[in-house]
């Protein structure tokens, strides 16, 4: 006798319930993951730390990233460090016009709660660093954040 | 009344659909932890305003400067970022009441009572040439020294460690410990 009747009338096993798993998946992943915003195009290696906070709310973060241009941009840019803005190479003075159409796409109450997450590469040095710093100052954009990975990840 | 039969749907199809939604995503996103050392800059001095001198008791002051080279001077001590963070533990709670460390004044924290707050700052310099990574490596040791007093604070008051306790318990360890990094005007540390 075998274990497994097979129904004379059913060739094809059932497919209905895959699709809901292919769904859960899905909902998985949105909620889960979030949009890449900008493609990075400088070398950005973060630096370890231990005692690292999370990111609260990435809707109400806005991302510098400081680093030496890719390969692929060198021959134009140059190998010393640059900021990045957005999708582009940009100098210390365009921060402010940065920051300004950062803060115009928040709502008004989340203006005051906006934070700018420092992307540095680890070798750059503190020069660019602090130019970009004293910016933010001068925009009052005062809540930052130094990104870091966690240590041993 | 006859029972109409309902047609069945072919559903078949929406697996596909949902594979192909499911792949868009997987591409276009991304689910990289975002974590890091939360900061508050200072308020840029108006030019206007007289910069009026808010002179700092010099024993209130601790001095955690990082040369060009990376190399660490805490309180004209050269040291090993290793080292740093038992020093400014050292600073910060003050536990023998050394003249020559920061002196404490009596607050009372809501909530909680009386409690002498250290009115100890820790004033960190880098020079232009600092390497990001010495920079953030010394930024890391300060915020473990006053997690590891604010740990401290909460195991002695509420039995654990500070993540452990609750949002009201938290805030109290967080005035009664407070985290005074100020972070320089920028000046070349090494001169040229």
């Amino acid at each position: 006798m075998p274990i497994f009747k097979r129904s004379g009338k059913k060739d094809m096993p059932e497919l209905g319930t895959s699709s809901d798993i292919v769904f859960m998946f899905l909902f998985f992943f949105m909620v889960t993951t979030q949009m890449r915003s900008s493609e990075v195009k400088v070398r950005v290696h973060l630096p370890e730390a231990t005692e690292v906070a999370k990111l609260e709310r990435k809707d109400l973060a806005s991302y510098i990233y400081i680093g030496s241009p890719n390969a692929q941009y060198q021959g134009q840019y140059g190998t010393e460090a640059r900021i990045q803005l957005n999708d582009s190479f940009k100098t210390t003075n365009d921060i402010r016009d940065f920051i300004a159409a950062e803060r115009d796409a928040m709502s008004e109450a989340d203006r005051q709660l906006m934070q700018v997450s420092i992307k540095a590469d680890e070798d750059v040095r503190m020069g660019i660093v602090t130019d970009v710093k004293q910016e933010l100052r001068r925009c009052s954009a005062l809540k930052i954040m130094y990104a870091a990975r966690k240590a041993g990840q | 009344m006859a029972k109409k039969k309902t047609p069945g749907l072919n559903t078949q199809s929406t697996a596909d659909i949902a594979f192909l939604l499911l792949c868009y995503f997987l591409m276009v996103s991304t689910m990289d932890q975002q974590s890091g050392l939360v900061r508050r800059l200072p308020q840029m001095p108006d030019k206007n305003q007289k910069t009026e001198d808010t002179k700092v008791n010099r024993r209130n002051i601790i001095i955690v400067k990082i040369n060009s080279s990376d190399r660490l001077f805490a309180g004209d001590q050269l040291m090993d970022v290793s080292q740093l963070k038992d020093k400014i533990k050292e600073f910060m709670t003050n536990p023998n009441e050394d003249p020559n460390l920061p002196e404490k004044e009596v607050k009372n924290i809501e909530g909680f009572g009386d409690y002498p707050v250290t009115k100890g700052v820790i004033s960190l310099q880098n020079d232009r040439g600092t390497s990001y990574k010495a920079y953030i490596a010394v930024q890391n040791e300060l915020v473990k020294a006053i997690n590891e007093i604010r740990d401290d604070f909460c195991r002695q008051n509420f039995g654990r460690v500070y993540n452990a306790c609750s949002e009201d318990q938290q805030k109290i360890a967080r005035e009664a410990i407070p985290q005074n990094i100020s972070e320089a005007e920028p000046k070349d540390v090494t001169k040229k």
